[in-house]
């Protein structure tokens, strides 16, 4: 049967037999590398021409309409102009640290797509500490967006910078602490463990309570993590005009443009593996005639109907919720998130302990 | 701040959430009224009372109203309207006073329809064009008559 992962074993068997076993690690480190960047350029094409949609629509806009039909190669078009612009570099910034920070954040974007299991037996690494990987990874983000800020020499951009500091740092507490609830389930910080123990049902599902609210404050703290509206204070286009990429233009605004897009997909991926059963298809416990049915949907396209579902959901709070104010934002961490999701971590232990999820 | 409250509080702001986000729900699955118009397809209808520039209204004969009494020019706040005339012979062989051009700036007009207003023969009118953009400066002078138009019969 084709699939993903089928045809990736035939390619490595292949490799393995025709080259040497250095030179086909070799190949197979290109051949990933080219994917894992294709993937970054579709992935810039198709959400940012989907967010624009979504916007539009929930506007009760036409939205883009012009180029190609229905507008799809609108995405296009703005890529080649942006590609074509001058890269400006201000005359008082730190030239070094000012073209460093995009490559930066589009670098700790890319090492995020490591663990990440697109389909059954298709993953770049089954590392055995996954999650903490990426929790890890992921703070990694607030370095390139410091330094942005700090080298652009202009206060808006320094301003923006430290706003996103101060909010990501706080909003991966709760962020770590509900991803915690679920591994406390499993068990395990393996990926392939993580969604292997939601043969019988998604962890949505099987966990009750604890686990539906550590699925909120994780979607909560993602969209605060990834720097969107409702949280989007460090862009803030109305008070700070772009926050920490305000100097940046052409190619390297792009960057910073297609990082947090593909933040937004990584961050949507991690949430479908943990809550949604990442690849796994929909299974209801023994319902083994249900479950079979259910197999025959390709498990790829399991995993990126979750993910572009949840990229969704995050679309929607964006274009529906007003910005929160500085204060607002960290007294809905500190004083909200945190302790719920604390107290989660204690319910969903004791479900664990004792048994209680199916 | 009592627990009681704090629980409230969050029952009532997921709760106003949730309604923002049934509100958006709707309008992304309910895709039929649009409120924008795709604009150089669709022009938006205009209101009756919107000024797009002045015309000078000529029949199906190439006649207009206009005798040249430069009323207009004289109610004009800001120079907009120069009327240049000339002396045509009537078929009596009497001297008589004809526009030459009817000249109109544009670019100076701020649509306050006071010409409208002063004019005795109702020649001018308020157009609803309002495309008006070119390249060059020169091109917003406009003259209004028609070249080859006369003055209509019976307008004194």
């Amino acid at each position: 049967m084709w699939s993903l992962g089928n045809i990736a074993h035939s390619i490595d068997v292949w490799l393995n037999q025709t080259f040497s076993p250095a030179l086909a690690l070799l190949i197979e480190f290109v051949i990933v590398g080219t994917m894992a960047i294709s993937l970054f350029a579709v992935l810039g094409l198709v959400l940012v021409f989907m967010e624009r949609k979504v916007s539009a629509y929930m506007q009760i806009r036409v939205g883009p309409n012009r180029v190609g039909p229905k507008g799809m190669f609108q995405t296009f078009a703005d890529t080649i102009k942006l590609l074509l612009k001058e890269g400006l570099t201000p005359t008082g910034s730190d030239k070094f640290l000012f073209n460093l920070a995009p490559v930066i954040a589009i670098i700790s974007a890319m090492l995020l797509l490591a663990p990440i299991a697109f389909a059954k037996d298709f993953q770049m690494w089954d590392l055995n500490i996954g999650v903490l990987y990426v929790s890890a990874i992921s703070s990694v983000a607030v370095i390139s967006i410091l330094m942005a800020g700090w080298s652009s020499n202009n206060k808006y951009s320094l301003l923006g910078a430290m706003r996103s500091g101060a909010q990501i740092v706080s909003y991966e507490l709760s962020a770590g602490l509900s991803i915690l609830a679920i591994i406390v389930l499993v068990g395990s910080l393996k990926m392939t463990d993580i969604v292997a123990s939601q043969e019988t049902g998604w962890w949505l599902f099987k966990g009750h309570i604890p686990a539906l609210i550590a699925f909120v404050i994780f979607i909560i703290a993602a969209t605060a993590e990834t720097n969107r509206a409702p949280f989007d204070l460090a862009e803030a286009e109305s008070e700070l005009t772009a926050g920490f990429h305000t100097e940046y233009s052409g190619m390297r605004f792009a960057l910073f443009f297609l990082a947090e897009y593909v933040n937004i997909f990584i961050v949507c991926a991690i949430g479908a593996t943990l809550f949604l059963g990442g690849w796994m298809p929909f299974h209801i416990g023994q319902w083994t005639a249900f479950n079979h049915v259910m197999d025959f949907i390709p498990s790829s396209l399991w995993f990126f109907g979750k993910t572009f579902f949840l990229i969704f959901l995050i679309m929607w709070f964006r274009w529906t919720f007003p910005r929160l104010r500085v204060d607002q934002l960290l007294n809905l961490e500190w004083k909200y998130l945190l302790p719920i999701s604390m107290f989660n971590l204690l319910l969903a232990t004791a479900i664990a302990i004792l048994g209680w999820h199916f | 701040m009592s627990a009681i409250q704090y629980i409230k509080d969050i029952y009532n702001a997921v709760k106003s959430l949730l309604i923002g986000m049934k509100q958006t729900g709707y309008y992304f699955t309910h895709h039929k009224e649009i409120i924008t118009q795709n604009y150089p397809e669709e022009k938006q209808q205009l209101a009756e009372r919107f000024r797009g520039e002045v015309v000078l209204t000529h029949d199906s004969n190439n006649e207009h109203k206009c005798t040249g009494c430069t009323a207009c020019e004289l109610a004009c706040p800001n120079g907009t309207i120069k009327i240049v005339t000339k002396f045509e012979l009537t078929p009596e062989g009497k001297k008589k006073k004809a526009i030459d051009k009817f000249v109109y700036h544009l670019e100076l007009c701020t649509m306050c329809n006071l010409c409208i207003v002063a004019c005795p023969t109702d020649a001018i009118k308020m157009d609803q064009a309002f495309e008006h953009s070119v390249f060059d400066r020169s091109q917003l002078t406009k003259v209004l008559n028609k070249p080859g138009s006369k003055i209509m019969e019976g307008v004194e």
